[in-house]
């Protein structure tokens, strides 16, 4: 009887606790689809599976797959049957949002930094009750073409005399 | 009464009291001559010697001031530091690319002015790759079409939060100290303008308002902290304060947001599941300059 008594009020407890807590909302961004694009079932549901490496001519026109290209095609990563999902080495299926288990196969130190927070990027609030923002892989890298492209920089800040002579300007 | 009347005045004694009341005569009619509202903000105290009804009135008083002058309404905090939290910052050199979002993201989170003066906290080093750390040979006004470019690394440098701030010391007013999370902050009011921190700032942390700021109204951000991005005024030295209107509130400071590549990190230092701690434990790690002894909690690190 003891032993019930005490496992009914640690069990209370716990969800008082629980509840008074303040709900931590942890959010993925959401990956990043061309628009009108998903779900690919809409094409690909009735069309027959082609598992030929070529080039794309008709479709998809605009990905140019430079990610180990000599070694992959489309279907190591998208699944055959199922084109909205993708398809994990063991033959698991993910759904797009958790595309960073797929990536992370490969990738594993990267994946492990990043669960950590350290590569990639984390927006909005890391503490307090605000909502949390993760970047997933896809958000900052291309998945056909992950290599970083280079960017215009901002502009150089003014040297002093362009500053002293703004000002005589004036 | 007895006592008074024989005491002896030393020479000493004569001389203070003299002073004091030649000061307090010369300052009689200055004082008479200002509007209620200049006499009020020089007799204004020392931001930690305020008590919070002080500090309330002193916060209405400035947020009618910028509500005159830009037309919004503005938020002013002077939310204390968390218990428990000591920010710490961390940016990994191997991904730089010198783009300067951060830069600009900063400008204008933190209400600098944009142009005579031209202020900006971060200040991005481009420097010959194999060439790190001799920042003599660095260049901030670099401006290719494209970054990276071949050759090169980026150092982003901008107030290092040091633990033992040369600033701070030098500073002949206490204008300027360190908070308990580590930030050091600058009373603007207080500050009379010596810009003594910024001859020991070794990292060119501080900058200096020449002239009156110039802010366009409608990028003003009106969300700010009292010891932080509050807009300034001609004669006061600003510096990154880890954007401490954010920070505090447990939000990303707004360079971190802004980067592109996910170079910069930032976390609590005495939270052991941070982003700081693992960083510390598991990567390459230094810090600018540390041979000076200013303990900076700003830590550059490399992909291991």
């Amino acid at each position: 009887m003891r032993v019930f008594c005490a496992a009914v009020t640690s069990l209370f407890l716990l969800f008082f606790f629980a509840s008074s807590l303040p709900a931590i909302v942890e959010e993925y961004t959401p990956p990043p689809m061309t628009e009108g694009m998903y779900p690919c079932s809409n094409c690909h549901a009735s069309m027959e599976v082609n598992r030929k490496k070529r080039e794309l001519k008709e479709e998809h026109t605009d990905i140019k797959l430079h990610h180990a290209e000599s070694m992959r095609w489309c279907l190591d990563c998208h699944n055959a049957n199922n084109r909205d999902k993708l398809r994990l080495y063991n033959g698991d299926l993910i759904n797009f949002t958790e595309s960073y288990r797929l990536c992370g196969e490969c990738h594993g130190y990267q994946y492990k930094d990043w669960r950590a927070g350290i590569h990639g990027k984390r927006v909005g609030y890391f503490a307090g009750p605000g909502k949390r923002v993760y970047y997933l892989c896809a958000s900052c890298h291309n998945p056909h073409d992950p290599k970083f492209k280079p960017l215009k920089p901002e502009p150089p800040p003014h040297r002093p005399k362009e500053d002293h002579d703004a000002r005589s300007e004036q | 009464m007895q006592d008074r009347n024989n005491r002896h005045y030393t020479r000493r004694e004569f001389l203070r009291n003299l002073s004091l009341t030649a000061a307090a005569g010369a300052s009689l009619p200055l004082l008479s001559s200002c509007s209620k509202e200049e006499t009020e903000d020089f007799l204004q105290k020392h931001f930690r010697e305020m008590t919070p009804e002080e500090k309330k009135r002193v916060i209405a008083k400035l947020e009618e001031r910028y509500q005159q002058k830009y037309g919004k309404k503005f938020q002013i905090s002077t939310q204390a530091a968390v218990p428990d939290t000591f920010w710490a910052y961390g940016l990994e050199l191997s991904r730089c690319i010198g783009c300067r979002r951060c830069v600009y993201a900063c400008v204008k989170e933190n209400n600098q002015s944009r142009h005579d003066p031209q202020l900006q906290w971060i200040r991005v080093l481009r420097l010959k790759r194999g060439n790190l750390i001799n920042l003599e040979n660095s260049e901030h006004y670099y401006n290719p079409d494209l970054v990276p470019e071949k050759g090169f690394i980026y150092l982003p440098v901008q107030c290092q939060q040091c633990q033992e701030p040369p600033c701070v010391k030098v500073c002949p007013v206490h204008a300027t100290w360190q908070e308990p999370d580590g930030i050091v902050v600058v009373d603007y009011n207080w500050c009379i303008g010596c810009r003594y921190c910024i001859a020991a700032c070794p990292y060119k942390g501080r900058v200096f308002n020449w002239a009156e700021p110039n802010i366009p109204k409608e990028e003003i951000n009106p969300s700010v902290h009292y010891l932080g991005n509050r807009p300034r005024m001609k004669c006061a030295v600003e510096k990154c304060t880890f954007c401490i209107q954010r920070v505090r509130n447990g939000r990303y400071p707004a360079c971190v947001e802004a980067c592109p590549t996910g170079t910069r990190k930032f976390g609590n230092l005495l939270d052991p599941n941070s982003e700081m701690r693992y960083i510390i434990d598991r990567k390459r790690v230094f810090r600018l300059k540390e041979d000076l002894g200013t303990e900076p909690k700003f830590y550059y690190f490399f992909e291991s």
